[in-house]
């Protein structure tokens, strides 16, 4: 196997894969949904991976409702879903509402968080909270030439190593980390690379052996409702979105997908 | 079945009630405070910053003048005038072009060719003289302020001056019982009402939210900027030493704009202390760093996102409205047509707030697209003065080349600097464009609210052309 051949076989190399697909999307092989906090570039990486012009501003609260736009790869179509900028899962405004539901119950085949590079430590708790209820996420580590500026250098290997997924650096206004993001992408929807999503370590036995017992009822009464953890920690948070979802059953409908836009 | 299910339902909230009780208060705290340990955690192990941060001292000391107490605001009206100064300015000459060919040269070709073919009278009436030749009017009027407005506004956006005009204001809607990031729905206001209510998503409060969807239509939008900046160069910049006219019609914008500003914040708080009293939520603001703009691409997005988008808007309601127009002008009943009646009829009630009926008819027209006012007024106001010369009959738009002649219409017409103000205050106080009032019922799901959107700022903008005039003629009775 000489160098070459190595070359050729790495994705990134093929560049001319990627096709740009617009808002084409029949027949999608897997759904990429786009996170992340306020103004850290996710729509400027969605018109990067589809072609689309989202408009674009520099700031926060920009993109209110969910943009969908699709690109192929390697012979797979790829749907991606830019969502509302959030700083937690855990609030209630419509558009953060908008952000978690899909994260939570649109069953992504990938959540890319897009974080910014600049201020890492602050997007790490949604990047964090994320991983609490996905197992395949990458961190695009965007706005790198603004870190770069400020003197800020961060371990990308240490980084995946303890999120436990792939941690690609980009400058998506340059469109430079794009190659790399497709390709990691396309390696964690094709389960080649199998994340192991770092998870809180500090619950206390008797709060795990609560959120098992509700879970478990939770099962009962919505077969087939993803992350029942999730929505059972929630519920014992008392937030009242999600109560008021499991008074008027409208829980269940999120487990029969209707929010999720996959074929 | 349902029942059961209710149950059941029920039964887990219970159980959740329970367990709840069992772990004690402060669990939700341990949850969060862990991830914060968490991030923290990694953060320091995979961060490191080396010696100074040399661009934040940049953006620190950009937003310590910006932002500050005594310049904020100056700065920011300062913007707003250059902006629209250059504008002004500089959209004349290709309105002046645009006009020359779409109307002076294509209409009398489009017209021989429909009378050539055997096209009936009425036919090539409604086609050339009414649907084509207000696309025209709009395409030439509205183009190059637009194409000049829309590219500078971005590239402030780009920038990343919206945050601090909200933070600048924050304090303001604070003290009117609104919520901080209503500046920011204002700020999209200013490019269109639909987007602005559909922002308003931003604001978690159903109270704040319903306030900031309330007064979205104060803030100018696209559609009416045009109106705003043709009148004002007229009546306004007319009325001044020609050497001041452009800086004194850009003032005149400005001062519409911000008297949309106080007028937002006037109703925010006044419906914030009856109907929709609260308490005002905290939040927080992130101020993000400055960007260099990207100029190509915006000049790009700013002119397929908004400049053609509005003016495409403008056309597909313009063709239908050009139709109108004319239909009302050639109807006949007796002697006159279905336009002069209701001219005829409205003047008397419209005199009284300073206005005339062919505005009033002009804005019972435009209601699916305010950008197709000025339009309107002038082939209405032709129509009911009868000027000769200006057209090739009743309803049909005429040529115009320039400010000039738009000018000599509305002179014509019976206009003075008081009707120029009080179209100008009527074009930021009446009701919303139809989308907008669609978006308004969608996104409050209900009736009341959007009828309260709608008339509210209608019933606002006859009391204050109604004071304005008053006091006018109190100061200059010869009128």
């Amino acid at each position: 196997m000489n160098s070459q051949h190595d070359c050729e076989n790495c994705p990134v190399h093929h560049r001319e894969n990627l096709i740009r697909l617009g808002i084409a999307m029949d027949r999608v092989d897997y759904v990429v949904a786009l996170a992340g906090n306020p103004n850290t570039g996710k729509s400027t990486v969605f018109n990067n991976l589809t072609g689309l012009r989202q408009h674009t501003g520099n700031w926060p609260g920009k993109t209110v409702t969910r943009a969908e736009g699709g690109y192929s790869y390697a012979e797979k179509r790829y749907k991606v879903v830019d969502l509302p900028g959030t700083y937690s899962l855990l609030s209630t405004s419509t558009d953060e509402e908008t952000a978690r539901d899909f994260i939570l119950f649109g069953r992504p085949d990938v959540t890319v968080i897009v974080a910014d590079a600049t201020r890492l430590e602050r997007n790490l708790n949604l990047v964090l909270q994320v991983l609490e209820i996905t197992d395949r996420a990458v961190l695009c580590l965007n706005l790198m030439d603004e870190a770069k500026r400020n003197h800020i250098e961060i371990d990308e290997r240490n980084l995946s190593a303890e999120l436990g997924i792939p941690v690609i650096p980009a400058a998506a206004r340059q469109k430079e980390g794009m190659p790399e993001l497709i390709a990691a992408i396309e390696e964690v929807a094709s389960g080649r690379y199998v994340c192991q999503p770092h998870r809180l370590k500090s619950r206390s036995p008797k709060l795990n052996h609560a959120v098992s017992t509700l879970a478990q009822k939770l099962a009962a009464q919505f077969p087939g409702l993803p992350n029942l953890n999730w929505v059972a920690l929630r519920l014992l948070e008392g937030d009242q979105s999600i109560i008021e979802a499991v008074r008027t059953g409208e829980l269940g409908k999120l487990s029969t997908g209707v929010l999720s836009p996959q074929p | 079945m349902a029942k059961k299910q209710q149950n059941s339902n029920e039964d887990i909230l219970s159980l959740a009630n329970n367990l709840r009780w069992e772990l004690g208060v402060d669990f939700h705290d341990t949850v969060i405070e862990s991830i914060y340990a968490d991030a923290s955690r990694i953060a320091r192990k995979t961060v490191r910053t080396q010696g100074e941060k040399p661009a934040y001292n940049w953006d620190f000391k950009i937003d310590r003048i910006v932002t500050s107490r005594w310049l904020g605001f100056p700065i920011m009206f300062l913007l707003l005038a250059l902006v629209f100064w250059i504008t002004v300015s500089g959209a004349n000459y290709p309105s002046g072009l645009l006009a020359g060919l779409l109307i002076d040269s294509l209409h009398p070709v489009l017209k021989n060719g429909a009378t050539a073919i055997g096209m009936p009278w009425w036919l090539s009436g409604v086609l050339v003289d009414g649907a084509y030749l207000s696309m025209a009017w709009v395409i030439a009027v509205m183009l190059p302020p637009m194409a000049i407005f829309f590219p500078l506004f971005t590239l402030l956006e780009d920038f990343g001056y919206l945050p601090r005009v909200a933070f600048n204001m924050d304090s303001l809607f604070r003290r009117a019982g609104a919520h901080g990031k209503q500046a920011l729905t204002l700020s999209m206001g200013f490019g269109c009402n639909a987007a602005g209510v559909i922002a308003a998503r931003v604001i978690d409060s159903p109270r704040e939210r319903l306030i900031a969807i309330l007064t979205n239509n104060f803030s100018l939008c696209n559609g009416r900027w045009p109106t705003q900046i043709l009148i004002a160069t007229i009546f306004i910049g007319g009325a001044v030493p020609a050497h001041w006219a452009g800086l004194v019609s850009a003032g005149a914008v400005v001062g519409i704009a911000v008297l949309g500003i106080f007028f937002s914040l006037v109703v925010s708080w006044g419906l914030s202390k009856s109907v929709l009293r609260g308490e005002t939520s905290a939040f927080s603001l992130e101020l993000p760093p400055y960007r260099p703009p990207r100029i190509l691409q915006t000049l790009y997005t700013s002119l397929i996102d908004r400049t053609i988008f509005v003016l495409w808007r403008a056309i597909v309601f313009a063709i239908p409205a050009g139709i109108v127009i004319w239909l009302v002008a050639n109807i006949h009943l007796g002697d006159l047509s279905l336009a002069e009646h209701f001219i005829q009829w409205a003047d008397p009630f419209a005199f009284f707030f300073g206005l005339n009926g062919v505005i009033l008819l002009a804005y019972i027209i435009a209601i699916p697209a305010n950008e197709i006012v000025i339009p309107t007024v002038l082939m209405l106001t032709v129509l009911s003065t009868g000027l000769s010369g200006m057209g090739e009959g009743a309803g049909v738009m005429f040529e115009l080349n320039s400010v000039t002649d738009t000018e000599n219409i509305l002179r014509a017409g019976g206009w003075t600097l008081l009707t120029g103000l009080n179209l100008m205050l009527f074009s930021l106080l009446h009701n919303p464009c139809s989308t907008t009032i669609y978006t308004i019922f969608k996104e409050t799901h209900s009736a009341k609210w959007t009828l309260v959107a709608t008339l509210l700022p209608i019933v606002l903008g006859f009391i204050v052309c109604f004071f304005t005039t008053q006091v006018w003629l109190l100061f200059f009775s010869h009128r």
